[in-house]
């Protein structure tokens, strides 16, 4: 047995040198940085595309807060920018307002949310963590990271066309999205943003499959599901939502194409617009809208559970403390990845959607909330008695519960077709979603990039001015969305260019809260750029950082901190325990690494654990089955 | 007043940003040497502090903004299901809030008192099923509730309109809407086809169809107090939403789908002019779904009627028919005695009485 073992970790030495060796040879700037199958590079590659996204996005957002701020401004000033965006009065477009909202919301969910976070940390944790040498398929994970970048070149270009980007807001329903003649938005614009997505879907399965193979096939010995951190059980539900749930937002985009260039009646019917009855008739603009929201549901866990899966980590790491619960929060992102597939009409509430179809998405959609607490709750009993260590990534991690909480709270009540006949489609939604998801994706976002970057770059983020970029994000968030809820339970609708139409005074009761908001959005966005500075300068100029700067348990942390392509420079390390032994009774350390053999810590095993020394051996015999696999 | 809290809570910012960045630079100086490579540095009582100092003036700010944004939500719902929704809202929005205090306070508490002290070790404590219990149980109580509660409502408001209910045909278009009502003798709206979309007739309405020969249109929405009214609702170019704030009612226009939504206006508008003391306040239709450039400024006005003013008016209205007598020419011939019925004798007649509205 032994001489076998040896012998296996002798062609494994002489197969990796040989490796080396090739790669060395052959991997020039453009393989190694460009068109490279290293998931770490494909990650980093994801990560800085998703940041340019996100300050895109941003800026946008401050454009139409302007405009809502601050209604009566001239925006003269612009001109340059955005030339005949600005009108002759020096007022935006009001068709640029929609495109600019419509461009928000695609580039946050789409571009930042999921390629930007999943895409990063998917590529880049799932093989250091599961112990693989890389991604099952690094030739597809390439061709995936450039199949987005494809789709955001399209995207990008589609905001520099004369009749401007897509502008039916980001769920473009038809028919305004199918008509051109409904809006400018809606010709080269909407072929553009079809023509990306479809790109997008393409980029998002490859990604999708490659996690959940890895996950499955490539886990180290030792590695069983249970044993995994519990930012890989997220990463694999978000794989597995987004396996399931894109194809069909490919086949509502397909049809809406054809709608569009081919004559076909998918989703029009019975339309008379600009002086002329149009011939389709049969088809259904709910049909889109039920095929839309199947994935738009998903969706938004797509970009939740990611940051769900690296807060549970950061929590428990910084917390010193075991996650609470490890099995229940498996349990519930299993359950959430379940119901997020059976709720997606209650987007649809008052669409016309026959009332009793609303009745069964309300109770499905109040079933959700439970696992939601769930989590919620774990996360607190988590810091409970911990020794809490507020690295920037624990803030932007408890942040990030803070807001999945808060917003959170008010799904209950939309989740309610009763309660949701007013509140739909008014600031309320607004308020909601941005701050269940979109700041609290975006803030798992932030953690995660504090919390690896040693990981990525072996260098370390400037801690101080990490601290402030949080405080300023932090409370920035709240002072833009937590007022959006009272502008929206008076019934202010969402993508309004300005309020006076709802007339009897009611815009100049929230003049000063829209430029309240405005404001504390304007300061939130330009705290952003301490950051960007942070994360560039410490690209090239930071400390060098240690081997585990947080004391953390995972696998990442055994490899050399400037990893090269295969991940480990030897075996890969058996894995022995689950990833949260923090602050175990006993133990020297407050901290037992995955790869620690039971064998080697009698003093702080708990009973049971004691049985497992047993089967180290086990572990072991699988070295040569696993070298086996590399060896193609 | 708002602007003042805006200002105040900008200010705290900013205060809290200085005295942040003040810390930084006297710790850096104090240490002496930059961050050591212990993972705690001098910071992490001061982060853990302001995360409970950050809730206080949460709290403090946030029940603030509350009472001071309170008058401008809307008012009291000037419907009988809106009443009920409100209340509904209101003890959910009760629920939700207990549910948000109580965690966050939690969660920031927490954070504050288990900031890393070095003398003590973190509580190993992994799981325990009872808690997880009660805290799956009870939620899920609470949302068994919330359902059942929203379930009823909900199958009150979407049933069945009553059959007494004045049916009132609302059609979207790029930008505005249509108004068009189903006459005073056979209550009923006559079909309509875009296919007969013309200049006059924008709303394609079929004149082979007998019920169409008492409909009128208007350009305002007047509904009776205190009786059924049931909207039909219709597009003719892309998707809107009929939205009526005040009588928290809305339903999308759907293109080739007709929708539909019932309710019973309970306060007229000039109860509401008095009670709001706002003697030029009038209820509004806007457009909730994203329609294009004009959105925005997609509404009509709607007058609430004490049902005997809703009577008085609806008999003033003149036929479609009337007010276009040529449309007579699409009548088929075996309707054409009926139809001429609504054609006014003398047209001169007619030209007087044509003023939309009484208000």
């Amino acid at each position: 047995m032994s001489t076998a073992i040896s012998s296996a970790e002798e062609v494994h030495t002489h197969d990796h040198d040989h490796d080396h060796e090739h790669e060395h040879h052959e991997l020039g700037f453009i393989r190694t940085y460009i068109f490279s199958e290293d998931h770490k590079t494909i990650a980093k590659q994801y990560l800085i595309s998703g940041i340019l996204w996100a300050f895109l996005g941003g800026s946008l957002s401050i454009l139409f807060r302007l405009q809502l701020g601050f209604p009566g401004m001239s925006m003269e000033w612009l001109r340059p920018l955005l030339g005949g965006w600005i009108d002759e009065s020096g007022k935006l477009d009001k068709e640029f307002y929609l495109a600019m909202v419509t461009m928000h919301g695609t580039i946050m969910v789409f571009f930042v949310l999921t390629a930007g976070l999943s895409g990063t940390f998917s590529n880049f944790l799932i093989p250091l963590q599961v112990g693989a040498r890389d991604m099952a398929s690094g030739f597809i994970n390439m061709l995936s990271y450039w199949f987005f970048f494809l789709s955001s070149v399209i995207m990008f270009s589609s905001l520099f066309i004369e009749t401007g980007p897509a502008s039916g807001g980001w769920v473009i329903y038809p028919p305004l999205s199918a008509l051109p003649q409904a809006m400018p938005g809606s010709g080269l614009g909407m072929t553009l943003w079809l023509t990306s997505m479809t790109f997008f879907i393409v980029s998002s399965l490859m990604g999708g499959i490659n996690y959940i193979c890895t996950i499955i096939n490539l886990r180290t010995r030792g590695m069983t599901f249970t044993r995994m951190p519990l930012t890989i059980w997220s990463f694999f539900f978000t794989a597995v939502l987004g396996l399931l749930s894109f194809p069909v937002l490919l086949s509502a985009a397909l049809l809406l194409i054809f709608d569009r260039s081919f004559g076909t009646s998918f989703y029009l019917s019975e339309i008379y617009i600009q002086g002329q009855a149009l011939p389709n008739v049969g088809g259904s603009a709910i049909l889109y809208q039920h095929l839309f929201w199947f994935l738009g549901h998903p969706e938004v866990y797509i970009v939740l559970l990611p940051a769900l899966g690296m807060t549970s980590e950061i929590i428990a790491t910084n917390s010193r403390k075991p996650i609470f619960g490890y099995r229940a929060m498996i349990g519930s992102m299993m359950g959430i990845t379940a119901l997020a597939f059976i709720v997606w009409a209650h987007h649809m509430f008052v669409t016309g959607m026959n009332p009793f179809l609303g009745s069964v998405f309300m109770f499905l959609t109040l079933i959700i909330a439970v696992p939601s607490a769930v989590k919620a709750f774990n996360y607190i009993t988590t810091l409970w008695k911990g020794n809490l260590v507020f690295t920037p990534a624990m803030l932007f991690s408890i942040g990030l519960v803070s807001l999945f909480i808060s917003g959170g709270v008010t799904g209950i009540i939309l989740g309610n077709s009763a309660l949701d006949i007013n509140l739909h489609d008014t600031y309320f939604v607004v308020a909601h979603f941005h701050l269940v998801m979109g700041a609290a994706s975006f803030f798992g976002l932030m953690a995660g990039v504090y919390h690896w970057f040693p990981k990525m770059f072996g260098r370390m983020m400037n801690k101080s001015l990490g601290y402030i970029h949080f405080w300023f994000t932090f409370v920035g968030v709240y002072m833009v969305f937590f007022p959006m809820h009272y502008i929206g339970i008076a019934g202010f609708p969402r993508r309004y260019y300005t309020f006076t139409a709802l007339g009897n005074d009611s815009m100049a009761a929230f003049t000063d809260m829209n430029m309240f908001i405005s404001i504390a959005a304007i300061i939130t966005f330009s705290a952003q750029a301490i950051f960007a500075w942070n994360f560039f300068y410490s690209i090239f100029k930071g400390k060098i950082a240690p081997a585990n700067p947080w004391n953390s348990n995972t696998l990442e942390w055994t490899t050399p901190i400037n990893p090269e392509h295969g991940n480990w420079p030897g075996e890969i390390p058996a894995v022995y325990r689950w990833p949260y032994d923090y602050s175990k009774p006993g133990a020297p350390e407050d901290f037992i690494p995955q790869n620690v053999p039971h064998s080697a810590t009698l003093e702080s095993n708990l009973p049971e654990e004691n049985a497992e020394i047993a089967r180290e051996k086990d572990i072991e015999g699988l070295l040569g089955a696993q070298n086996e696999s590399y060896t193609h | 007043m708002n602007y003042l809290i805006g200002l105040l809570a900008i200010v705290f910012f900013f205060l809290a940003v200085s005295v942040i960045a003040k810390s930084v630079k006297l710790n850096n100086k104090l240490s002496g040497t930059e961050d050591d490579d212990s993972t705690v540095d001098n910071f992490n009582n001061a982060n853990g502090i302001g995360m409970l100092i950050f809730w206080l003036l949460f709290v403090i700010l946030g029940s603030w903004s509350f009472l001071n944004a309170r008058p401008d939500f809307l008012p009291i719902a000037a419907s009988e299901h809106g009443v009920k929704t409100d209340n509904m809202f209101w003890s959910s929005m009760a629920v939700v809030t207990f549910a948000f205090f109580i965690s966050n306070t939690l969660l920031f508490y927490f954070a504050y008192k288990y900031r890393f002290n070095k003398n003590r070790k973190a509580t190993f404590y992994p799981v325990n099923h009872k808690l997880e219990l009660i805290w799956t149980v009870i939620p899920a109580i609470v949302m068994a509730v919330l359902v059942f509660t929203g379930w009823r409502t909900w199958r009150d408001i979407t049933s069945q309109a009553p059959s007494n209910a004045a049916v009132i045909e609302l059609t979207g278009h790029q930008f505005g809407w249509y108004v068009r009502y189903a006459g005073v003798d056979d209550g009923q709206l006559g079909n309509v086809n875009y296919k007969l979309i013309d200049e006059t007739n924008s709303l394609g309405i079929d004149f082979t169809d007998k019920s169409s020969f008492d409909d009128f249109t208007a350009t305002e929405l007047h509904l009776p107090k205190g009786q059924p009214v049931l909207l039909k609702i219709r597009a003719q170019d892309v998707l809107h939403s009929v939205y009526l704030p005040f009588h928290r009612v809305k339903m999308d226009a759907v293109p080739g789908m007709p929708t539909k939504f019932w309710f019973i206006p309970t306060i007229s508008t000039d109860e509401m002019r008095a009670k709001l003391g706002k003697p030029d306040f009038n209820f509004k239709v806007n457009c909730t779904e994203v329609c294009g450039r004009g959105h925005f400024g997609m509404s009509i006005t709607v007058f609430v009627d004490e049902p005997e003013d809703y009577k008085k008016w609806v008999a003033e209205q003149k036929p479609f028919l009337a007010t276009n007598p040529a449309y007579l020419d699409k009548v088929p011939t075996n309707l054409k005695s009926k139809a001429s019925k609504y054609i006014p004798t003398e047209p001169i007649a007619t030209d007087s009485t044509e003023a939309v509205s009484v208000n």
